[in-house]
């Protein structure tokens, strides 16, 4: 056994602190560190910057631009991008439509859709849930009927992360009605700007804009936008969400909210002292932080043993679910820690222009507000419920 | 012994579930949160009209002498509205201040207004530092010829963007913590030097934080004994936390009901999501946290307004500290079990589940309860 970085891997650490260092957007990584709202414009610039550095897409083969990390690589590269307060990389195009077309796509569309993806000309979003069907994805209704060298789509998705800003769109379709759901789905690649397609807006309990409606009426997509062959969809769809879950577990990004709740329980004051020397708080925040330093390392038990290669099977679930509760633990904690402040909702401080006094702490106006909309942590992806029974069925056999 | 409401009292609280059903609808409170006022005038000078905003005061204010019952159920409907008016800032602590503290002449100065929802009252009692503790002030009062200069800052007074008088604290003596030298001013909202930063509450109300600067009163604003304010204050918050004990409990019944109904009727693999056991077994740890919530409500409203004891300190902490983690488990846990949908703006779930969990930051959250709880159980 061996806990330690080899000297490459430190080698490589080195290199990734020299970069960001060098080329991360100082106004960029503050609003990330301090839970701001991103623009689009914001993604955009340091994904070019990642682009040009070669760093964008770490899933994908080299031929495709990709660059070959090894797991440990690529945690290294996740641990230190999240204590820098680099931007979550938006996953759609990248880390999920990419592979899918890398693994199952043809040529033409391999050539057509990755480079655009790694410019960032299109900016892609995952169209699978639908409003009856979001555990169970594979009763999904949307329809693609083949006429001559189109598909004509009717049907309806939602929770569509981002929507807004897309000009693609990836979708489970259903192409086939006679047989079991699972085999009548295709998977789709559909122009955003194609007619008959609606996107509205749905407003979460924080009051942000981050889910959208798509509505597809009579929309004609060329067949040469399916993926792979026709109801094989199903997977496809799969492959995709054992990458997506291994992201999941967002071990860097509690760490990172981790410092800034030590940071701002040293700021708030209780009884005439810093909170975070108050007994019971400081024991609240060694807690979490004991289970983090615990899946941590399950986390790096799981790269370990996928350092050949692959992607990791259902012990990702297990660190899904541990991995989410941990971050709700601590943004549970920092609404705690502003007391009766987190109750008031001054929007105008979630924007790092905003140059008035602030209310109470420069990093308050966000907490609350994050709180709540980190409880969609344990629904998507994979809700923590279903990522239970996916363990108690794959692993344990019951 | 017999737990239900008698008949008035029932009746009392049928009254407010009229008018709420009647006034409150998902749509319209969203409409009242957004105006300037921050919720519904009409709504309010109905409370009045029906003389709910009168229920803790003496009959001849037009009251009822209604003590914890009483007010708990009419804040339990308003919960279950989720109602945004500050009744609970005016009628139960502004008066209620005042109801205690107040000479002869203030209480005929304000109570009549407040007791006909007229004139409206906010507190301001906690400050930036003061996490919670109601003694924890720095705002400072200095005499000046007959009367005071008020100087600092009173946090998260809600209401108060809207009130006509403000019940604040202020030093007059001792060290930031101490209970020794807290006196409570009565300051007009058109006072000179009075600042008030208004904003929209994250559960749908509005509050301002309060800024004096050389704010001058007279001696007739001074309520109660210079000095000794520390007792009123930590009187008047426990019968407030009854109150919002009430509230809470209407909160968690909606939420409950809501989430109830939605594992029935939402299907996923064939089959109503309710099948699943996690979510029955889930929904009836739910129900079980309700159920502690009203048996603690119950009990704090019976002590709200008898006279101060470690027995009625210790059953509001225990109470305060189980509406806490109770309203953010069914908070969660009802969110969770509705998957997305109890995520969104459009549906009204997700706003009683904010209810909850931002009741548990108003007069201290389970933590500040907990110890304070353990602190009077050393004490005994
Ligand atoms: C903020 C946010 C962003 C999202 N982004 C996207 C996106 O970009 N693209 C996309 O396609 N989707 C997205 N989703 C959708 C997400 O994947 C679904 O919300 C998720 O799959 C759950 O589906 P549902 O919301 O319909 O809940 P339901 O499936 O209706 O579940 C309701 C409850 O029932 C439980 N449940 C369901 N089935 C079972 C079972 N068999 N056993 C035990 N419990 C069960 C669930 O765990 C949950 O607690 C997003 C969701 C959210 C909240
Ligand atoms: C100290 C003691 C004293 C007892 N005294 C008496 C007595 O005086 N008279 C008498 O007749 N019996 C008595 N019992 C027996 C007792 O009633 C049984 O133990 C009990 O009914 C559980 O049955 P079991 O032990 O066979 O467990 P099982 O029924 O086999 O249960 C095993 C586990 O599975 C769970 N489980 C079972 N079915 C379900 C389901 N449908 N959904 C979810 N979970 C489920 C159970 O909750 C448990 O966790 C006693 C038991 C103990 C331990």
């Amino acid at each position: 056994m061996n806990m330690n970085y080899t000297a490459e891997e430190l080698a490589f650490r080195d290199e990734v602190r020299a970069f960001l260092d060098k080329k991360l957007p100082a106004d960029i990584a503050a609003k990330v560190k301090g839970f701001r709202r991103l623009s689009k414009e914001d993604h955009q610039r340091w994904q070019k910057i990642l682009s040009e550095q070669g760093w964008y897409a770490t899933h994908w083969p080299e031929e495709y631009g990709g660059v070959k990390w090894t797991p440990v690589q690529k945690h290294i590269w996740d641990e230190e991008s999240c204590r820098y307060g680099v931007p979550r990389s938006i996953p759609f195009g990248v880390n999920m439509v990419a592979p899918v077309i890398i693994k199952f796509g043809n040529e033409e569309q391999k050539q057509r859709y990755l480079p655009r993806i790694l410019s960032g000309e299109d900016w892609w979003c995952q169209g699978y849930s639908e409003p009856g069907a979001g555990s169970d994805l594979a009763s999904l209704k949307t329809r693609a009927v083949r006429e001559g060298d189109h598909y004509i789509v009717n049907g309806q998705k939602t929770w569509t992360t981002l929507g807004q800003h897309a000009n693609m769109i990836f979708c489970l379709v259903r192409t086939n009605t006679e047989v079991k759901a699972q085999e009548g789905i295709s998977f789709l690649l559909i122009d955003m700007n194609t007619p008959g397609i609606t996107v509205r807006p749905i407003i979460t309990l924080d009051g942000e804009h981050e889910v959208n409606e798509v509505f597809f009426e009579d929309v004609k997509v060329p067949v040469e936008n399916l993926v792979g062959e026709e109801d094989k969809g199903w997977t496809y769809a799969k492959y995709l969400l054992t990458y997506e879950r291994t992201g999941l577990a967002g071990i860097g990004l509690s760490k990172a909210a981790l410092q800034h709740l030590k940071e701002l329980a040293s700021r708030r004051l209780k009884n005439g002292k810093p909170l975070i020397e108050d007994t019971a708080f400081s024991q609240r925040i060694a807690k979490v932080e004991i289970d983090l330093m615990a899946a941590a390392i399950s986390n790096l038990r799981i790269i370990a043993s996928v350092e050949g290669g692959g992607v990791p099977g259902a012990e990702s679930s297990m660190l899904k679910v541990r991995g989410t509760e941990i971050r709700q633990s601590i943004n549970d904690l920092a609404r705690r820690a502003i007391g009766p402040y987190a109750i008031p909702f001054v929007e105008e401080e979630l924007d790092l222009d905003y140059d008035g006094d602030y209310l109470s702490d420069e990093n308050a106006a966000p907490l609350a507000a994050q709180y709540f909309n980190n409880r969609k942590l344990s629904i998507f992806g994979g809700s923590n419920e279903i990522q239970k029974n996916i363990v108690s069925k794959m692993i344990l056999g019951l | 012994m017999d737990f239900r409401l008698n008949e008035e009292q029932q009746m009392l609280q049928d009254t407010v579930a009229r008018l709420v059903r009647g006034e409150y609808s998902f749509e319209k409170r969203l409409e009242f949160s957004e105006s300037d006022l921050g919720f519904s005038e009409h709504f309010w000078k109905q409370l009045g009209e029906l003389g709910l905003t009168a229920v803790p005061f003496p009959e001849e204010l037009g009251g009822f002498g209604g003590t914890g019952v009483e007010v708990q159920s009419v804040m339990t409907e308003l919960g279950r509205g989720l109602c945004i008016e500050p009744y609970l800032q005016s009628v139960v602590l502004g008066g209620g201040l005042i109801s205690q503290a107040g000479n002869d002449q203030q209480k005929e100065q304000w109570l009549g207004g407040i007791a006909s929802g007229e004139t409206r009252a906010a507190v301001g009692l906690q400050e930036p530092q003061s996490f919670y503790d109601l003694n924890n002030v720095e705002t400072r009062a200095e005499k000046s010829g007959d009367g005071y200069v008020l100087n600092g800052r009173k946090s998260v007074v809600i209401g108060g963007h809207c009130a006509d008088v403000l019940v604040v604290s202020a030093r007059i003596g001792g060290d930031t913590q101490d209970a020794d030298g807290i006196s409570l001013f009565l300051v007009r909202a058109d006072a000179e030097g009075l600042e008030r930063r208004t904003y929209p509450t994250i559960d749908g109300a509005k509050g301002c934080d309060l800024f004096l600067n050389n704010v001058t009163v007279g001696a007739d604003a001074l309520l109660g004994a210079e000095g000794k304010a520390a007792e009123v204050i930590e009187y008047q918050a426990g019968r407030a936390i009854a109150a919002l004990c009430g509230e809470a409990v209407g909160v968690m019944e909606v939420a409950c009901d809501l989430t109830l109904e939605y594992l029935k009727q939402r299907k996923q693999f064939g089959v109503p999501i309710g099948r699943f056991q996690v979510l029955q077994h889930r929904m009836v740890d739910m129900m079980s946290e309700l159920e502690q919530a009203r048996s603690m409500a119950i009990l704090a409203a019976s002590v709200a307004d008898e006279p101060q004891s470690d027995e009625r300190r210790r059953i509001l902490a225990a109470a305060k500290n189980v509406i806490g983690r109770s309203g953010q488990f069914i908070s969660e846990q009802g969110i969770q079990s509705h998957g997305g949908i109890g995520m969104t703006w459009e549906y009204n779930f997700a706003h009683y589940a904010k209810r909850l969990i931002m009741i548990n930051h108003q007069l201290g959250d389970d933590d500040f309860h907990l110890e304070r709880y353990a602190t009077l159980l050393q004490a005994s």
